[in-house]
């Protein structure tokens, strides 16, 4: 028959016996690999440290714990917390059968622990494989999100481009002014309509047309501030979203840079092309809390009415132009 | 069908011969995909077209198509995961013979929805082994070979792999090992030595 040292020694390579002066009389093979030596002779409490139950004290708090599960880790080696079995060894000492649980990922990185290191019975190396293997699903599926994800993105921003200018386009606006109702900041509408774009198209044809929206794209560019939102909502038609920006002074100004600057005669293909531009502007100020459909429609009505009043003009919304284009005084559509 | 399957026919091919490749052997199996994701699922019908046109376009039978992945499986650098993973399986070749009979469920654990034939290890005598592959995809068999004949040389073990054929959807395959200690063992720790990665 095999003796009880053997038999541990060869089933529990992980175990340690204490006599009952809380010596260590003995302990399992794998042990020796968590960097410590020889730990026969050593006593118990100065070579680990039992962390639960609290205050175990002496070799008689560690025998109230029979047939419980501790946890404990070595002084030299704290950063792995073990998992003990108390067994009474029927002779006034214990016998501890220790396993890593779920700290045996570290464990084995930490000490290059290899299949013989455990009982052939334990599940550590399978909890392994099942880790590792985890890892690397997991590994292709975040791959597979980042990708789709770029793509998501990359269409979504397609979605909302402008394909000719690289502005943004109508379906943005909504995601735009509905970021603005959320807000509490003050904004203006600037609505831009180009002068005589249609007499380019039918002149110098489609591709005259095309260099013009984007000549006129780079004129916003330029003279808009970083966070002003640029659309081109259609055709010849423009929007220049500015949060914070209410002062007429400055959109005046704004405005009449843009509409000099697109006013500019340049030369496309040897032919020399004049257009012009009308602006009307809403701000947020004159209808608070009416959100921001009511400035944007603002601004077209003080479009309409700068495109009455000649071409190349801007035109602050007022009261007196109403809030529908049918409201518009005749004085004002008359002036046209 | 899984995706890993095709994305590894894929990464075989592109990693061997090319994307050109690749994207020819699709033409030539009339296939509707221009890329295979790991993480989503196909049709099973593609696999064949994928396959066909892959054996078309190598001018090899398909059965060494299908040997090569499995020895491109273990032995290339984008896959050492799966390297690590089949040396889990035993600490010598003998071992990782016996244990493939619960690959198919290791598998199941790595990745739900990866369904491999029902594997049978016999060993007959000493160092002389069958394995019989039941159900589908038919042709696991071919790559079963080529991973048994790299396992074999990652341990260092001289043996005999061959698919001795397929009936009624089975395929049986031959190993005999000849010397345990033929070469050096690649080794393997329980620890990975940098983070697995897949492709």
């Amino acid at each position: 028959m095999i003796s009880t040292a053997d038999l541990l020694q060869r089933l529990r390579p992980l175990h340690v016996c204490v006599g009952k002066t809380g010596h260590i009389s003995g302990h399992g093979r794998s042990l020796t690999k968590l960097g410590v030596e020889d730990l026969r002779g050593k006593r118990f409490l100065e070579e680990f440290e039992v962390l639960r139950p609290s205050a175990i004290g002496s070799m008689a708090d560690l025998a109230d714990c029979q047939e419980r599960v501790i946890r404990l880790r070595l002084r030299r080696v704290p950063d792995i917390v073990l998992r003990g079995l108390v067994i009474n060894d029927q002779a006034d000492g214990i016998i501890l059968d220790l396993s890593f649980g779920i700290a045996v990922v570290d464990a084995v990185r930490a000490f290059d622990l290899t299949a013989q290191d455990f009982s052939p019975s334990d599940l550590a190396v399978e909890l392994l494989f099942l880790q590792e293997a985890k890892s690397t699903a997991m590994a292709a599926s975040f791959n597979l999100n980042a990708r789709l994800d770029d793509a998501r993105l990359a269409a979504e921003t397609r979605a909302l481009t402008d394909g000719l200018t690289g502005l943004h386009n109508r379906r943005a606006v909504d995601g735009v002014m509905h970021r603005l109702e959320q807000s509490q900041t003050v904004y203006s509408v600037l609505h831009l309509d180009l002068d005589l774009f249609k007499d380019v198209n039918d002149t110098f044809g489609h591709a005259a047309g095309d260099t013009v929206l984007k000549h006129v794209a780079a004129i916003l560019r330029r003279n808009t501030r970083k966070d002003d939102l640029l659309v081109r909502i259609g055709g010849d038609e423009f929007l220049i979203i500015c949060p914070g920006l209410v002062d007429r002074t400055r959109l005046a100004t704004l405005s009449e840079t843009v509409i000099r600057d697109i006013s500019a005669p340049f030369e496309f293909d040897g032919h020399r092309i004049a257009i012009s531009a009308s602006i009307g502007i809403g701000l947020s100020l004159d209808v608070p809390h009416l959100g921001p459909e009511r400035v944007s429609d603002n601004a077209d009505i003080a479009l309409y009415a700068a495109k009455r009043s000649g071409r190349g003009q801007h035109v602050f919304w007022t009261k007196e132009l109403g809030l529908t284009l049918a409201d518009m005084p005749l004085s004002q559509a008359r002036r046209s | 069908m899984h995706g890993l399957i095709f994305r590894t026919v894929e990464t075989f091919i592109s990693d061997s011969f090319g994307h050109d490749t690749w994207s020819k052997a699709l033409v030539m199996g009339d296939v509707p995909v221009t890329s295979f994701e790991a993480m989503l699922t196909y049709d099973a019908a593609l696999l064949d077209r994928v396959l066909s046109g892959c054996a078309t376009i190598l001018n090899r039978p398909r059965e060494h198509v299908l040997e090569d992945i499995g020895t491109y499986l273990v032995t290339h650098q984008t896959h050492a995961a799966i390297r690590r993973l089949m040396r889990f399986g035993g600490q010598d070749f003998v071992e990782l013979l016996h244990s493939l009979d619960e690959l198919p469920g290791r598998t199941r654990l790595a990745v739900p929805g990866l369904l491999l034939p029902g594997i049978a290890v016999t060993e007959h005598r000493p160092h002389h082994f069958s394995i019989r592959c039941d159900g589908g995809p038919l042709g696991f068999g071919h790559v079963l070979v080529g991973l048994l004949r790299a396992m074999a040389d990652d341990y260092g073990t001289l043996a005999m792999v061959d698919h001795i054929g397929a009936k009624d959807g089975s395929e049986i395959l031959q190993v005999t090992v000849i010397d345990a200690e033929f070469a050096d063992d690649r080794g393997f720790s329980l620890a990975p030595q940098n983070a697995a990665t897949a492709s």
